[in-house]
């Protein structure tokens, strides 16, 4: 039996689950019909209006795909997925842009509600005219991938007085073809691993970001993503180019429905910095992860890299990992130009039967580049954890240097933590180092607190935050505070 | 010294108005009957508190004082709630409530505070952060107002300067990296913020210098009131000194052997345990 539809049975008897932001929208939807092939692809190419190149480069991408298998070394096990069971392609219907927002449907506004996006925020969201002077009030600008359409873009006038495009990709690919067909799997090709192809044959929709020479990108760009049509699996790409002596700080938060299949999310994210460009990329991730049982959550197997084209470049990836039954993620740097830098800052937290695969690829090629890695594993439950880190120094990476901090954290005796570090050196003067621990939360330490009048979930939560502490304030402020309460609630009853 | 007479002579009207309107629970805010305890040691369990009968009443300072491993952390661990230990026998009432019933947590909120021998670090955790959460937590549990950055700040400095300890601490994470003697500050510090109605001090003069241990017994005195009881766990004559306790108990074996004034004490520091040992014998 196919996993989704094994999952939904068993899913279904067990009715209401705890998790927290599991609610899902009724909006009318357009479906592709299920399964993959070479039409559905056409048809995809076809509803998006895409040029003939893009869906040559779609159709090749497929092809490869069909000749590569899934990847099995991961540390995660999951029953076999039918690529052939889902629909690959769904857009909200079309209806005239809205004067006001009492013409929008109810439900999309809900949903936004539910995500805690203000309401003046909404009307700009889909789209609905507003007053001169009310969007600069606004500090960040949201690209709403309210499932594969991007359902309105905002800010794009203080942005594009700036000359930063910040668009769906969609739109990138017909007002700048250009750019994207330059950029586009420039830094992770179509046929690069299975995910990655997968996601080249099919990707509906992502964002793009374009940041001139020597422009400061005037405000955090993000993106919340929602996996909402029941069967669908999600394909975003989205590429970020950052030019000579510009900068960006992009950040990537999503919530999801409530689910009673295991969906699919095979995400690629491309970065390119070039001489003194700086982009960070902060994500927070909480797909429903399954019930207490493992069953029912989100796979996300995500291709995320930067290349560091330029000398002096630098490419910093934060991501707070709580979400997702099953994780497969590995953001990376290509570390191009002389000096250049690269960052991963990660946590991930498993509980209850989650598997998470994640760490990233620091690959140095120019001279005196250097990368820092602080990854922060969070196991509780029957969860498994691994910490999977690629250091690579290449002939020519003289004076490279890296730093690689990796500690985990257990809660409770049946959850696993692993750490993978490879390290490659092929320069005699490139310096790595790596240090790694692991620790528990002791009962002397859960008895002073408790002592103190904390109750256990508070204990484990102020010891989890003081742990993450190194990553989380690489976070932007904001995405800070949601991530502290994210940790917490991704680790209730874990204790006692 | 005229200061704690005061206190003393409030403390003695109290128990007068007390009794004579028949409030038998205002003479012990804490109750200890019959108290057995044991831990499991390699499978096997080991009995460790073997009937232990106390009574503080409120307002009152006590001291526990006996050999080595005669069982007195145990006892505060027990009154704590630690869950390791196996209460056997025996019943603990605390303010007229069944302690042995409640969690660890509920025991701090109605006002049970013990200062541990032995400090335990919590790395990456911020002392103040660490200190506001739980002030926080137990005014919750208390049904009173939490208090907010600016108000926790007043309340952490005025306690600080009280204690002449240096701000610097609240810096840092919670007893990493401290000094023996600064942990035993910190404890006093939280004491102080958190308002039991009893601290229990484990050895908390232990491995302090003269100043310290004068600041550490200015925390218990600062707080004596007809609503403070302390259980000072000591080794040494010199705190009892400053603090002028009613009752000294002395333990051996897992029991309460002896119990008397403070000339008990003066006893211990001349003759040791010898005799008392051969009581619990
Ligand atoms: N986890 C344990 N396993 C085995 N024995 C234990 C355990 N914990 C305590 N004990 C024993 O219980 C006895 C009492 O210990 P406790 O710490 O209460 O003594 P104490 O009176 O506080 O001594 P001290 O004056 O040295 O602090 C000791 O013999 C100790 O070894
Ligand atoms: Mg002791």
């Amino acid at each position: 039996m196919p996993a989704v539809t094994e999952t939904r049975e068993q899913v279904e008897k067990l009715g209401q689950s705890s998790y927290k932001w599991g609610f899902e929208t009724d909006i009318e939807m357009d479906f592709a019909p299920k399964g993959l092939n070479e039409d559905t692809i056409r048809l995809i190419s076809a509803r998006k209006e895409e040029p003939e190149w893009l869906l040559d480069w779609r159709l090749a991408a497929f092809r490869a795909w069909q000749t590569m298998t899934e990847p099995t070394w991961a540390k995660v096990t999951y029953p076999p997925i039918d690529y052939q069971d889902a629909h690959y392609y769904a857009a909200p219907k079309k209806k005239p842009g809205p004067k006001s927002l009492e013409e929008v449907d109810p439900e999309l506004l809900r949903t936004y509600e539910k995500l805690g996006i203000p309401l003046h925020e909404q009307a700009l969201l889909v789209g609905v005219e507003v007053p001169e002077g009310e969007e600069a009030r606004l500090p960040v600008a949201v690209d709403a991938v309210f499932d594969s359409v991007s359902v309105a873009t905002t800010f794009r006038k203080t942005l594009s007085e700036a000359g930063v495009i910040f668009c769906p990709i969609s739109e990138a690919v017909r007002d700048h073809p250009d750019l994207v067909r330059k950029y586009l799997g420039s830094v992770v090709p179509a046929g690069d691993n299975f995910y990655a192809a997968l996601n080249a044959a099919v990707f509906t929709d992502g964002s793009f970001v374009f940041v001139p020479k020597g422009v400061r990108c005037p405000m955090e760009l993000s993106t919340y993503f929602r996996i909402n049509a029941r069967n669908t699996g999600q394909f975003e790409r989205t590429l970020i180019i950052v030019e000579d002596g510009a900068s960006v700080s992009y950040l990537e938060g999503c919530t999801a429905p409530m689910r009673d299949e295991n969906q699919l999310h095979a995400a690629v994210v491309e970065l390119v910095a070039m001489e003194d460009a700086a982009i960070k990329y902060s994500t927070v991730q909480n797909w429903y992860p399954g019930d207490e049982n493992g069953l029912g959550g989100i796979y996300n197997f995500v291709t995320k890299r930067g290349a560091c084209r330029g000398a002096r470049a630098k490419i910093s990836w934060t991501q707070v990992e709580t979400g997702s039954a099953i994780t497969w993620k590995y953001p990376s740097c290509i570390l191009q130009g002389e000096g250049s830098v690269g960052e991963f800052y990660s946590v991930a937290v498993t509980n209850n039967h989650q598997q998470a695969d994640t760490g990233t690829k620091m690959i140095h090629i120019g001279r005196n580049t250097r990368s820092t890695i602080i990854a922060k594993t969070i196991s509780a439950g029957q969860s498994d954890s691994t910490y999977r880190g690629l250091v690579r120094m290449m002939p020519k990476a003289s004076g490279a240097r890296n730093f690689t901090q990796c500690d985990s954290l257990l809660i409770g005796d049946r959850c696993g933590a692993h750490t993978v570090p490879y390290i490659e050196n092929r320069n005699m003067s490139a310096r790595i180092e790596h240090e790694a621990t692991t620790s528990k939360i002791s009962e002397d330490q859960m008895f002073y607190c408790r002592q103190r009048g904390l109750s256990e979930e508070d204990a484990v939560g102020l010891i989890v935050n003081g742990f993450c502490k190194d990553v989380l304030r690489e976070l932007p402020m904001e995405f800070a505070v949601e991530a502290q309460k994210l940790l917490q609630i991704s680790l209730e009853g874990s204790v006692g | 010294m005229t200061v704690v007479t005061d206190i003393k002579r409030k403390q003695d009207l109290c128990r007068d108005v007390a009794e004579t309107s028949g409030v038998k629970k205002m003479s012990e805010l804490l109750k200890i009957s019959g108290l057995h305890a044991s831990i499991d040691a390699d499978g096997t369990p080991k009995e460790i508190l073997r009937g232990v009968d106390l009574v503080i009443p409120p307002g009152e300072v006590h001291a526990i004082m006996g050999p080595n491993g005669c069982g007195k952390s145990t006892l505060s661990y027990v009154l704590a709630g630690r869950e390791e230990y196996e209460v056997t026998a025996g019943s603990v009432s605390f303010i007229g409530r069944d302690l042995l019933a409640m969690e660890p947590e509920e025991r701090a909120a109605a006002g049970l505070f013990l200062a541990f021998q032995s400090p335990v670090e919590l790395p990456g955790v911020n002392n103040a952060n660490f200190l506001r959460t739980a002030v926080n937590a137990v005014r919750r549990a208390r049904g009173e107002t939490e208090l907010d950055a600016v108000g926790f700040l007043k309340a952490v400095r005025a306690a600080t300067k009280n204690l002449s300890m240096s701000d610097d601490m609240l810096k840092r994470n919670v007893n990493v990296g401290f000094s023996g003697g600064e942990k035993k500050r910190n404890e006093v510090l939280q004491m102080t913020m958190l308002q039991p109605k009893l601290a229990i001090l484990d050895e908390t003069d232990s491995g302090l210098d003269v100043d310290a241990l004068r600041i550490v017994a200015e925390g218990v005195r600062n707080l004596r009131s007809p609503d403070f009881s302390a259980l000072v766990i000591t080794h040494h004559q010199r705190l009892l000194d400053y603090l002028g306790p009613d009752r000294i108990h002395v333990m051996a074996k897992g029991r309460i052997v002896r119990s008397g004034g403070p000339e008990l004490a003066k006893q211990i520091d001349v003759e040791g345990y010898a005799s008392f040992l051969a009581e619990a014998a």
